[in-house]
């Protein structure tokens, strides 16, 4: 069995920790470029120009994009013929984030009570980690930082399998609209249809980490996109809720099998700072 | 055009902003999030001062990242202001007039600036990087257990701001929206 050694990942988590906080990705940043074309409000294309140059500032000074850098977000794809050795992975992985975070100038944002003391952990530990076992001998890592004012819009709602496509439309437009300048857009909506209340989440949250302007292979969820960012588009609300025809730079849709009584459908918001980074060990 | 304002602001200036100008901020402001507007307000209902004259001063509502070495300040953007409006009113009272955040307020919070003559300045969310840049000092004054969210002194110069909510109940967000939505729901 092949062995992966918990110092390589912690070096290589705090490494994506940092590159994700100061790197926009590329796909983020073309798509960002082509709205400055279609944004139609003047003040919506100085907002973009802004967002664009931040990114570009950002990068050259390795400075963290935005000053919300995030729940620290974890997906990890374990080889089921991997054997991590040297400690805990979980361990690793948030010693990982707790290096980034501290030597890398990013902030502090996690409480440890969620209620009541809400005293700062100081370090941006523990992180959110969700684990995934797929086929092969190989660690994959993707870091995909989440800021408190568009993940605060985000929503889900357990619908009625009569209310149809109709229903689900309507719960992604009103989730949109009810988000407006507080998430940050253009966003990139993240949808989850399908599963159960748990999964649906982490299926909107999932959608978020394929490229912008990829479509989903399943041409049901390819239809579903285009129709929703068309319409979403439509709302008017405009780079930072300023007004304008950019409210969205992507939508994507992620589909699951589900129970003969539900439609769970969820809303995963993402603002302009859609950042991940990601390795393989 | 750009009008250019200077801290502390007074009455009359307030009374000049329309929704949509667009301000450039100089002089002193002060940074407070959740927790500081939590402690703030607290000490003002046990019948304690907070820790810097209200008057006329704005609140620039962020949490900005470390400093690296030589740095004034990290990245620092604005927060989300409508997690603040349940701590407006009574600083309001004490003389405060302006804030600094990014999104809506609510209908309440718009009804108090019109009653105690205040203005909410939108900024632009996200652009921490180049927010900073306006930033030519920062002192943390009050709360400094709080990390991010302690309360700071910066020293801005056109520091680029909208007005977003005036004291004749105009609104950006809303007046943006409506001019370029194409659906309803
Ligand atoms: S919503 Fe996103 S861009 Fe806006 S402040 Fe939060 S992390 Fe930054």
């Amino acid at each position: 069995m092949r062995e992966v050694h918990c110092d390589k990942i912690i070096k290589a988590v705090k490494e994506i920790a940092i590159k994700a906080n100061y790197e926009l990705p590329q796909d983020v940043v073309y798509a960002f470029q082509s709205a400055v074309e279609k944004e139609e409000s003047p003040i919506g294309k100085e907002v973009l120009k802004q967002i664009l140059l931040n990114a570009q500032t950002a990068k050259e000074e390795q400075m963290a994009y935005c000053q919300d850098t995030g729940v620290a977000v974890l997906f990890v794809e374990i080889g089921q013929d991997v054997h991590v050795v040297g400690g805990s992975l979980v361990d690793a992985l948030n010693e990982g984030i707790r290096q980034a975070y501290t030597e890398g100038y990013l902030r502090a944002s996690m409480v440890y009570d969620p209620v009541f003391e809400r005293k700062n952990t100081k370090d941006n530990t523990p992180a959110v980690i969700h684990f995934f076992i797929v086929p092969g001998d190989k660690i994959r890592i993707t870091f995909a930082p989440k800021g408190a004012g568009s993940e605060n819009t985000s929503r889900l709602a357990m619908l009625k399998p009569a209310d149809g496509w109709e229903g689900v439309k309507r719960f992604v437009l009103e989730t949109v609209k009810l988000a407006g300048p507080n998430a940050c857009p253009p966003l990139t909506v993240g949808v989850g249809i399908g599963g159960n209340f748990e999964y649906c989440a982490l299926l909107s949250k999932k959608a978020l980490l394929r490229k912008t302007g990829e479509r989903s292979k399943d041409p049901v969820a390819r239809r579903i996109e285009e129709e929703l960012i068309e319409d979403i588009n439509k709302l008017g609300l405009g780079p930072m809720g300023f007004g304008g025809t950019v409210t969205a730079v992507d939508v994507r849709v992620e589909l699951y099998p589900c129970h003969i009584a539900s439609l769970p459908v969820a809303v995963n918001v993402q603002c302009h700072a859609s950042r991940h980074a990601e390795v393989e060990l | 055009m750009e009008k250019r304002l200077f801290t502390p602001l007074t009455d009359q200036v307030i009374e000049e902003l329309r929704v949509g100008d667009k301000v450039l901020l100089n002089g002193y402001i002060y940074t407070a999030r959740d927790a500081a507007h939590k402690r703030m307000v607290e000490a003002i209902s046990n019948g304690d001062m907070p820790p810097f004259d209200m008057k006329g001063q704005v609140i620039y509502y962020v949490g900005p990242t470390p400093p690296k070495p030589g740095q004034v300040i990290g990245s620092a953007g604005p927060t989300t202001a409508i997690r603040m409006d349940k701590y407006v009113e009574p600083l309001l009272k004490l003389g405060l007039k302006g804030m600094i955040g990014k999104g809506y307020r609510s209908t309440q919070v718009k009804e108090l600036l019109k009653k105690y003559k205040a203005v909410y300045f939108a900024a632009v969310g996200g652009v921490a990087v180049l927010l900073a840049k306006s930033i030519k000092s920062s002192e943390v004054i009050a709360y400094e257990d709080l990390g991010t969210e302690a309360i700071r002194r910066l020293y801005v110069e056109d520091f680029p701001v909208i007005v977003a909510n005036d004291i004749y109940g105009g609104d950006v967000f809303e007046e943006g929206r409506r001019k370029f939505a194409r659906i309803e729901i």
